[in-house]
């Protein structure tokens, strides 16, 4: 997506490859990964579990868990480039420019310290702030994600917490140096269906009050269609399909996210049987030649089967797939130039 | 409440289950506590017909997967019946009896990783059953049954030979609905069995869940929090909360009039796939302990409908429009029946 020069993205990805060297070779998890952040835009990210969704997440804050490897691209925050920083200047970064949030909220929380601790810790490693001004920090950011008797609970300690309180102190957590990205894995999958809804209209009501920019990953499509603006959907390592949520949710491009649309279940329409795409997500040892995605294509042509598609222009969003091209998807294969 | 007319294969009264989670004997005399009850299950009534898939909602800590567990017997009820096929499931049965009837029910599992013996090849998993009913006449026999119950889960019989690790999440489910379905039961108990799976693999299972039902003319109990998925599969729909059930009502009433405010806050929870743009109302507080759960009726901390009746008496299922409703805001004629609609997904 072409950025007007006056507005810079905060987070570009450029061509991101995350690799895992194995004994019986080097498996590419993330391939040539490319998207953009708008300033206080929410671009959900969504796939599969093994779709390399939480990579492309962690490989933007730094915590790729070793064998795991940026092999390629660029990751720039702010124009900024952070994927080949030290560790200790990315510590700095993370916490300061970047935000995160888990999935599991008992996980991210240090048992052993009261939540205030936990906060006016963060909040003195990135603010220059007395103990005092901390805590009172800290006390504001507990009031605003709603935690009610904030000036006894920050005491408390993790495990007096429901997991939707938990969940709100991360929250809080990931807020305390005022970022201007949070990068949000899975925030609601552990928690209860009332509890989610709560969660989701505090992530958004912040982010539009702090104008933080959020990446949310989850494999949950009702969250990502009430809570984004623009959503890419990842499989195999790859972007099948980036756009607007709106666009994407009811008009689909691609054939996998029509088939994931479809399988769904959805009000209003009880029908017999749901849209089913057969097979599964190909395991990283063995994605097929051409698009990754052509064993289990409706709609596959000679073409698939040999060449990647890369993502193109389709209507009013970007697709991988032959079927938007030219050519289309019987086309001799030739190697065309990259879509600009 | 029907009287046995025989139509109703499972029936469910009363049924209560207890647990006692207090702390060691000594603990408590030191520390002067109490015992702690956990009233997972405080009296329920379900009665399904066959072939009809009945489906239990509600949010975790609600009771759902205790119920599941009383139906096919791992654990005891504390009090209440479980009628299956007109016997009483806790009634005095021989041994050969007993037996007879557990074939004719099954549960699959949530966790198709904890449900299946990592050791044991596929064709053992869901050979087990045939051997220990007794089901096959012979070694050609029970080889020929394993492969045909293979093929039905759209599993080949040369997946027999492999161990579970070799699998992906949505064919291990498929093992353990081919293993549900090898003692040719007439009621499978489903406790939640696509939550651990992704949305496309879901809908695989689902759909096959649907063929089998009409291939062999099951009944399902089926356990989910997922209400879109319940709304697809089931005939009728009961609600439940802290342990008891506030509605039960035939799916498309339930959700286009939904009564009990418990259910209208669930269905309110739904994420709008549609972006209709309809206004989501986060509901305060959460689901209190089981423990020491509130006075009356069990919702009325969280109800915006509550007054003094709610706080002291405990609902009485009322039966309307071909359900039952627990609410005393309904019965009092405080509440109006809401209408809803929803936009059809293209």
């Amino acid at each position: 997506m072409a950025t007007p020069p006056n507005n810079p993205p905060l987070l570009e990805v450029k061509n991101l490859r995350v690799e895992f060297p194995t004994r019986r070779g080097t498996l590419l998890a993330v391939d040539d990964v490319s998207f953009d952040i708008a300033p206080g835009e929410v671009l959900g990210v969504v796939g599969e579990s093994g779709a390399g969704k939480s990579l492309t997440g962690n490989a933007i804050i730094g915590l790729l868990e070793p064998p795991g490897r940026i092999a390629g691209g660029e990751i720039r925050l702010e124009g900024r480039r952070i994927d080949n920083l030290p560790y200790e200047e990315m510590r700095k970064v993370r916490g300061a420019r970047i935000g995160a949030i888990f999935q599991d909220p008992l996980t991210s929380l240090n048992p052993l310290y009261s939540v205030g601790h936990q906060l006016v810790e963060t909040i003195q490693t990135h603010l220059p702030l007395s103990a005092a001004e901390a805590r009172t920090r800290a006390l504001d950011l507990l009031k605003e994600v709603g935690i009610p008797g904030a000036e006894t609970r920050i005491d408390h300690y993790p495990h007096q917490f429901s997991g939707g309180m938990r969940q709100r102190v991360v929250i809080a957590l990931a807020l305390c140096a005022g970022p201007r990205l949070i990068v949000a894995d899975e925030p609601t999958t552990a928690l209860d269906v009332s509890i989610q809804a709560q969660i989701i209209a505090l992530l958004k009501r912040l982010c539009r009050e702090h104008g933080t920019a959020v990446m949310l990953v989850t494999h949950d499509m009702g969250v990502i269609a009430e809570t984004a603006d623009r959503v890419a959907v990842m499989y195999a390592g790859r972007i099948a399909e980036i756009g607007p949520v709106r666009d994407v949710v009811k008009h689909a491009k691609h054939p996998y996210t029509k088939g994931l649309m479809g399988s769904i279940p959805s009000l209003g329409v009880r029908t017999e049987r749901l849209t089913q795409i057969d097979g599964a997500m190909p395991r990283l040892t063995e994605i097929p030649q051409g698009c990754a995605f052509n064993p289990r294509c409706t709609a596959r042509g000679s073409r698939c089967l040999v060449e990647r598609p890369d993502l193109m222009a389709a209507g009013t969003t970007r697709a991988a797939c032959w079927l938007h091209d030219r050519g289309g998807i019987g086309a001799p294969v030739v190697k065309e130039t990259a879509d600009a | 409440m029907p009287d046995g007319s025989g139509t109703q294969f499972v029936r469910i009264a009363g049924l209560k289950r207890y647990f006692d989670v207090s702390a060691p004997w000594l603990v408590r005399m030191i520390e002067r506590r109490p015992r702690q009850i956990v009233q997972a299950v405080d009296g329920i009534d379900i009665e399904i017909a066959k072939g009809e898939t009945f489906s239990l909602v509600g949010e975790s800590g609600c009771g759902k997967s205790t119920v599941a567990r009383l139906v096919v017997g791992l654990y005891p009820p504390t009090a209440g019946t479980i009628e299956f096929d007109g016997n009483d499931m806790a009634g005095r049965h021989s041994r050969a009896d007993m037996a007879a009837l557990r074939r004719r029910m099954q549960m699959i599992f949530q966790d198709p990783y904890a449900s299946l013996n990592p050791r044991w090849r596929v064709f053992d998993i869901i050979a087990e059953p045939i051997r220990a009913f007794g089901l096959s006449k012979d070694k050609a026999d029970l080889q020929k049954r394993v492969e045909d119950l293979l093929r039905q889960v759209r599993l080949t019989p040369a997946d027999g030979r492999k161990f579970p690790h070799e699998f992906s999440g949505g064919q291990r489910q498929r093992v353990s609905i081919a293993r549900a379905l090898a003692s040719q039961p007439e009621f499978l108990v489903c406790d939640e069995p696509t939550s651990a799976l992704d949305v496309s693999v879901q809908a695989q299972i689902l759909n096959l869940m649907v063929d089998l039902q009409r291939r062999f003319g099951l009944t399902y109990l089926f356990i989910s929090h997922n209400l879109a998925v319940v709304y697809h599969i089931s005939t009728r729909v009961g609600v439940m909360y802290l342990g008891r059930l506030v509605e039960v009502a035939p799916t498309e009433t339930l959700f286009t009039r939904p009564k009990h405010p418990y259910t209208r806050m669930l269905l309110d929870t739904i994420p709008d796939l549609d972006m209709t743009g309809r206004q989501r109302s986060p509901v305060a507080g959460e689901v209190p302990s089981p423990i020491n759960p509130p006075s009356g009726c069990t919702f009325h901390p969280r109800c915006p409908f509550a007054n003094d009746r709610c706080k002291a008496e405990r609902p009485k299922a009322l039966s309307i429009e071909g359900g039952t409703v627990a609410c005393h805001a309904i019965e009092e004629g405080r509440l109006p029946v809401e209408e809803r609609t929803y936009v059809a997904n293209s």
